[in-house]
């Protein structure tokens, strides 16, 4: 069988059904490939970064492994911040790349570069395909790779003549990977450990990051909370994994998270960490972070335990399998006196902002798409201040429906994100929330979602700035807005129209509710760009540098 | 404090894998004081010996991140059992004056070193031993001045242990 076939079988046998690529000369044998397959839709981008956000968005709305492929040189390159962005928040992917034939690999010929190379440190590993016979193997490997233990991108090489070479095809059973293997269950000892600081911690609080997300455990987690009555933290990349309106839930924690769960992570006496990483964006100031608590750490990764923070009981384990150990082995607590206090924070300290009929507040726009969406609608967003305001002020009752780069902080993510999230769940309502400058990092992506009809909206929160550039210049630069001012840079309207998709725009309060009712209501894509307040800032805050203890709030007394 | 760690690791032997290696020390910062890389009694691994340099902290990041590199096999870290360690140094030593020559041969024969080659101004000096050892020879030559010096890095393997 010919190397291309051979490779389309193997994606079959992984259960691929959808690929969202771009050709070139050296990939053509496998597009060629693709031209008579029925079992693989292939999704044409306009431009290969869009590609592997979509398969990204696709992967983190389903768990399942997203596929992305491009042609060799460029076309390779172009994927590379898609696939960085999937490191960073470990996202189960396979990028295919096409490569110059194997006899001109290192000869700096036409479209070559060392792909195996560049994404050395931007994948969990990669492959260059150097003989065909080979090929099975490398795809059973790299699947298995993507998609257990703590998941990643993936990259496979596939030099042009490797796709034209015949080779006898049998797809393996298993992956032969001696030095993988990663470790799913905890240690029995550790678990009995956990539940002994639980039971005699006075102030626990949960925190949970996107491996809960990952390793389907949200139920777990949410028991769990239930059965010992803590409250609930989560980082950006666990929004949904409680339901927001959950009463032991205290929001996201961090930068721009809730005071009160940062009051609570700061008083606490035991942090129940699982899943995440104490990422430099939630501790604030180590130094200063959580200053009484004893910390569990729960985490399939060994390498993210002990990093950044001395952690007190170690449990190396898939979240799921620990969750459900930890769930039977600790008793029903119930925590009055500090669930008392957190909720005596909530109320002191809620999330607010100043609305106005004058302007349009993006809390506002935000506010009413969570009333006018369903359950199970999928928000994606780009990167800036609508992403905070977005994981501040939006609700979520589900998992995997609030995809966005926390990792990474990839302007440009959200749109194909949302494509790609679409496609893998065609009946749902899909929203990126954009930025008017992230949202034309991707905005070719709208020919792609006008071409298969991928009925995406867009709700741009259109401030005219680089806003979350501009609340830094602002607060910590003397307010010298260098390169930060993009105002009317571009009619979107007109733009959405002259891709063929719907363009709304929203310049008055009481037209908001409208537009959203008629984008929700249109069955193709729809761009909306709602002319916000300008100089809205993201608050809370804490300073760069500060402990979480410190956060401040500016004209919201 | 800054401590200093040998470490053996067992790799796949294939291409590409030493990038991986020393590109995790570059990417995340790691000191590493030596690298060797050769073959095994499996022709299908290589064993690398690396002596790295950290506090404990970034020692044990130093180990988990090596563990968790696809294509490594194992990692022992050296310094929790009983091994033997060999570094190797060639050193061309200069012969300033005829009279100098027994004096290094001495030296010479004292740290079981061997000289390879010579010529009317140059020694050519094996020396191996523990890197303690082979610095404090090298130490000992720069007094008559060394031209010209390589070393293979540290190499480590643990000790089997006896049956009773
Ligand atoms: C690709 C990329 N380039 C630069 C940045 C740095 N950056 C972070 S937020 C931001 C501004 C985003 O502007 P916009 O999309 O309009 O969102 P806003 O903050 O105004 O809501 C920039 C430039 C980034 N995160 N990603
Ligand atoms: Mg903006």
């Amino acid at each position: 069988m010919r190397g291309s076939k051979i490779l389309l079988e193997s994606l079959k046998k992984e259960g691929v059904d959808t690929i969202f690529g771009y050709p070139g000369g050296q990939a053509l044998p496998i597009f060629d490939e693709l031209y008579n397959e029925k079992a693989i839709k292939v999704y044409l981008v306009r431009h290969e970064q869009g590609a592997a956000h979509a398969a990204d968005g696709y992967s983190r709305s389903t768990g399942k492994t997203g596929v992305c492929l491009a042609t060799s040189g460029p076309g390779a390159t172009n994927l590379v911040t898609g696939i960085a962005t999937a490191y960073m928040d470990s996202i189960p992917m396979v990028a295919l790349t096409g490569q110059v034939p194997t006899s001109l690999i290192g000869n700096d010929a036409f479209q070559e570069s060392d792909m195996t190379g560049i994404t050395r440190p931007i994948v969990k590993h990669n492959y260059l395909v150097k003989d065909v016979k080979d090929l099975a193997q490398i795809i059973k490997n790299a699947f298995y790779i993507a998609n257990t233990g703590r998941p990643g991108p993936v990259l496979i090489d596939l030099p042009k003549d490797v796709m034209l070479a015949e080779a006898d095809y049998v797809y393996p059973a298993t992956p032969n990977l001696r030095g993988y293997k990663p470790n799913t269950e905890a240690n029995k000892n550790q678990i009995k450990k956990a539940a002994e600081m639980i039971e005699k911690a006075e102030r626990p609080i949960l925190y949970v990051g996107g491996g809960v997300m990952l390793a389907n455990a949200c139920d777990e987690m949410v028991k769990l909370a239930e059965k010992i009555n803590v409250p609930v933290t989560t980082t950006l990349m666990a929004i949904g994994a409680i339901p927001s309106a959950h009463v032991l839930n205290v929001g996201m924690l961090g930068m721009h998270g809730t005071r009160y769960a940062n009051y609570a992570m700061q008083e606490s006496d035991l942090i129940i960490a699982v899943g995440a990483r104490f990422d430099d964006r939630v501790t604030g100031k180590v130094a200063d972070f959580a200053p009484h608590a004893d910390i569990i750490h729960i985490d399939i990764d060994p390498t993210a335990i002990g990093k950044i923070i001395r952690v007190d009981l170690p449990i190396v384990a898939d979240s799921k399998s620990a969750l459900r150990d930890l769930l039977s082995a600790v008793k029903k607590l119930e925590h009055k006196e500090w669930l008392l206090q957190v909720e005596e924070w909530k109320k002191e300290y809620p999330l607010k902002y100043i609305d106005s009929d004058k302007e349009i507040k993006p809390q506002y726009v935000l506010e009413k798409i969570s009333q006018l969406a369903k359950e199970d609608t999928i928000i994606t967003t780009e990167v800036g201040q609508h992403q905070m305001w977005a994981a501040q002020f939006l609700s979520f009752t589900k998992p995997r429906t609030f995809l966005t780069s926390g990792g990474l902080g990839t302007m440009g993510y959200g749109f194909p994100a949302a494509i790609g999230a679409q496609v893998a769940n065609p009946g749902k309502l899909v929203i990126d929330i954009a930025g008017d400058g992230s949202i034309q990092m991707n905005i070719q992506e709208l020919a792609t979602a006008v071409k298969y009809n991928i009925p995406v909206k867009v709700a741009i929160l259109n401030n005219g700035y680089l806003g979350m550039v501009r609340q830094w210049q602002e607060l910590f630069f003397g307010g010298r807005y260098s390169s930060s001012d993009i105002e009317s840079s571009v009619d979107f309207v007109k733009l959405a129209e002259a891709y063929g998709a719907k363009g709304i725009l929203i310049e008055k309060k009481e037209d908001v509710e409208k537009a959203l009712k008629t984008a929700f209501a249109h069955k193709g894509p729809v761009l909306m760009d709602f002319r916000i307040s300008r100089e809205e800032n993201v608050w809370p805050m804490v300073p760069a540098g500060a402990g979480l203890g410190n956060m401040i709030t500016e004209g919201l007394a | 404090m800054t401590k200093r760690k040998v470490i053996s690791v067992i790799v796949e032997n294939q291409p590409g894998v030493l990038a991986r290696i020393s590109g995790l020390f570059s990417g995340r910062g790691f000191n590493i004081e030596s690298l060797a890389v050769g073959e095994t009694e499996d022709v299908t691994t290589s064993r690398m010996t690396i002596v790295a340099n950290g506090d404990d902290l970034v020692l044990e990041q130093i180990l988990k991140q090596l563990n968790k590199l696809i294509d490594v096999i194992k990692v022992t870290d050296m310094s929790e059992e009983s091994h033997v360690e060999v570094d190797l140094a060639l050193i061309k030593v200069e012969i300033k004056d005829p009279a100098h020559k027994s004096d290094i041969m001495t030296t010479v024969g004292i740290f079981r070193a061997r000289i390879l080659d010579v010529t009317s101004d140059v020694f050519l000096i094996e020396v191996t031993g523990s890197e303690d050892k082979v610095n404090a020879f090298i130490e000992l030559m720069k007094q008559h001045g060394i031209r010209e010096m390589v070393r293979t890095g540290t190499i480590a393997m643990t000790r089997t242990k006896i049956q009773k």
